[in-house]
């Protein structure tokens, strides 16, 4: 913690809300757009007001058109603009999905190096509210999966806080995952905005047993979990990916070799996942130092189910979080 | 002609029992949705959920004008269509608790209302996501000499999605027999009309691609009858796909997370006194097609309707544990 700064308490959407002013402030080609982000105040209340206080030109409605005024940030980051698109959720993200495969995350390798793409382009994420099958899934690994994307995932306050005015100073396009589940969480923070590094993943608990690595509303869950494995004696270090492409396989591999033993968790599903590279990864690079097979919770594979009881049997919960690392340390009482 | 007030028309063949019916059908809407509002704030129903009431004259309108083997597909506002289709009100109920006793058997909730007996290709949650679905299901009708039609609603705020308009020149390209309902209730979420869409008169988005179109007043239901008589007709004889924008209002919020910060409670009120339901009702009783008694008798009536669907809907059960992996798979469902 910065010793210049006092310790405020917030929620992650102000945190939000925060940086997103902080950047119009600071750079007069910012401006934000996406459905609903001006007059409704926001889908989910993120800008609410801010269009009061920057007016039409900088919190741009928009119709809906994913596709269409996807493409147009893009265009106008090639302008030299510095545009933040707002997608309402990711799930409408796959109507823009041609745009920032096919356009954002290839313009600057088809031209030679000509053209760059300084798009921030930010989504809700996540499951846990009863929305069903198309309004539910994480499909984070979908963008992890493109060369040219920087794909970011905004798992705790301080990152809510400042990972997009890092982003706004990137030359490339980047993706940045909020999460919905998380909005009207309060945590304590700097009030002195704390840099952060968009190139490097994050430490969230020291620990020498085993390393949970996870991402996005992975983060608090884990931390719970590591505190009810602390009361059983066991010393949880948590690693927040925080950057899922290119993943900081420094910082991975620097966890894993200290502890010996990696379980991966995340809401996506299983398949084909950002836990499936880590997996892959700590296999080739420190198979040597594994002590045990490294160990996966993540969604189940089925579209998401309505009723809360399935819900919440789709996706990883702290008790199985306890319950696998327990297991794979042959703790008693398993 | 298409889309007149209802006092233009001459000879509409309305009397007591349809009426009534009429009259029955979209009152039970209205009451099924504020019963839904009352069980969300309970928290029987999560998730999202998003309110018909004002609109009940569109859904009961063009209903009327379709047959049992008619094709129709909704979006997630979609439980007065539901209702109107046919789709038993206790399985509806049911599905918003998330019970396996509901129509879609608990697994889509108030957004994905599914009922295949009764044609009803369910309530899609991505903005006009349904419409190539429309294009597609009349394709197949088209090939295999079927001569039913398919009728696709959705929202004004849907018709800025290219999903639209590459489902408006297909639909016309192939000649397949859709009729495209677009219910102008003048909002997308927080986005009005003007703020959506160039040219706000949306009937004229057809022409461009050779289709057929009409605009109504979507808050008379014998206007919307009429309109929707007329431009299913058309559909039937020609096998071509038509374009009917029925002009209507939300009355409620978006979702139960709407502060509706983006419209003068003026306005809303203003459009109440349009309310579709109270207008037909003057209509029923200038003619004397209903007396003060029978309205009462059939508040009564669906009063016991939509709690027997709520009864329905309690006493359902959770789908076990074991059956989660189920409708991934044909093989497995
Ligand atoms: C592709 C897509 N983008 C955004 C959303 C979020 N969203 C849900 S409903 C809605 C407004 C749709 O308005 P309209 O089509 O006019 O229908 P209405 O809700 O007014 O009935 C929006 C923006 C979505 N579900 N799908």
């Amino acid at each position: 913690m910065n010793d210049n700064g006092t310790i405020i308490t917030l929620t992650y959407r102000e945190a939000i809300k925060q940086a997103i002013r902080d950047a119009l402030n600071r750079d007069e080609k910012v401006f934000l757009m996406g459905e609903d982000v001006g007059r409704y105040g926001g889908a989910f209340a993120v800008s609410k007001g801010l269009l009061k206080e920057f007016g039409p030109d900088r919190i741009m409605d928009v119709p809906l058109s994913e596709s269409g005024f996807v493409g147009a940030g893009i265009g106008a980051a090639l302008g030299g603009m510095r545009p933040i698109v707002e997608i309402m959720t990711v799930n409408f993200s796959l109507l823009a999905f041609d745009q920032i495969a096919n356009n954002a995350a290839t313009l600057l390798h088809m031209s030679g190096g000509q053209l760059n793409v300084p798009v921030v382009i930010r989504m809700n994420s996540g499951t846990g509210r009863q929305l069903a099958a198309q309004h539910s899934h994480s499909w984070e690994p979908l963008f992890a999966h493109i060369p040219g994307l920087k794909v970011l995932s905004v798992g705790t306050h301080e990152d809510a806080r400042a990972m997009l005015l890092t982003a706004l100073t990137d030359p490339d396009p980047v993706i940045i995952f909020e999460y919905t589940s998380m909005l009207n969480i309060e945590q304590e923070i700097s009030s002195e905005v704390q840099p952060v590094d968009i190139r490097r993943a994050k430490v969230r608990k020291e620990g020498q047993d085993i390393s949970i690595i996870t991402y996005g509303p992975g983060v608090y869950k884990t931390l719970e979990a590591a505190t009810e494995l602390s009361e059983a004696g066991i010393d949880a270090e948590v690693l927040d990916l925080r950057v899922l492409r290119p993943l900081d396989e420094k910082t991975i591999m620097a966890s894993v070799a200290k502890t010996h033993r990696a379980l991966i968790v995340e809401e996506a599903w299983q398949s084909v996942s950002i836990s499936s590279e880590v997996s892959a990864r700590i296999t080739e690079k420190c198979f040597y130092e594994l002590d045990a097979p490294v160990q996966r919770l993540c969604g189940i594979e089925v579209p998401m189910p309505y009723p809360k009881h399935l819900e919440d049997a789709s996706i990883p919960q702290k008790d199985q979080i306890v319950a696998i690392v327990k297991k794979i340390l042959q703790h008693e009482g398993v | 002609m298409i889309g007149q007030p209802a006092s233009k028309i001459k000879k509409l063949p309305m009397n007591k029992q349809l009426g009534q019916a009429l009259l029955y059908q979209m009152m039970l809407i209205r009451r099924f949705e504020e019963k839904s509002a009352e069980m969300y704030t309970k928290e029987k129903i999560r998730g999202f959920l998003h309110l018909y009431i004002g609109e009940e004259a569109v859904a009961t309108g063009v209903m009327h004008a379709l047959k049992p083997e008619d094709n129709v597909l909704c979006t997630y506002r979609e439980h007065g269509q539901a209702l109107a289709r046919g789709v038993d009100p206790g399985a509806i109920m049911a599905e918003m608790y998330g019970k396996q006793e509901g129509c879609s058997r608990g697994r889509g909730g108030s957004m994905h209302l599914f009922d295949v007996s009764k044609k009803f290709f369910g309530g899609n949650a991505i903005v006009g996501s349904h419409l190539p679905l429309a294009v597609g299901l009349a394709l197949a009708d088209k090939k295999m000499e079927r001569k039913q039609i398919t009728c696709c609603f959705f929202g004004e705020g849907a018709a800025a999605e290219g999903e639209f308009h590459e489902a408006m020149n297909l639909a016309s390209l192939w000649e397949v027999p859709v009729l495209f309902v677009c219910e102008n209730n003048q909002y997308a979420m927080g986005t009005a009309l003007r703020y959506s869409h160039a040219n706000i008169d949306l009937e004229k988005k057809a022409p461009g691609y050779g289709i057929s179109s009409a605009t109504v007043d979507g808050m008379d239901l014998l206007a919307v009858m009429k309109a929707a008589q007329d431009a299913s007709k058309q559909v039937r004889k020609t096998g071509k796909p038509f374009f009917l924008v029925c002009n209507t209002y939300r009355f409620r919020a978006h979702s139960m997370f709407d502060a509706e910060l983006y419209r003068e409670k003026s306005e809303v009120e203003d459009w109440k006194k349009r309310d579709p339901i109270a207008q037909f009702v003057k209509y029923l009783k200038k003619h004397e097609l209903l007396s003060d008694k029978e309205m009462k008798i059939m508040a009564q009536r669906i009063e016991e309707e939509v709690q027997k669907a709520v009864d329905f809907a309690e006493a359902g059960t959770w789908e076990p544990f074991e059956d989660l992996l189920k409708f991934v798979y044909s093989e497995n469902s």
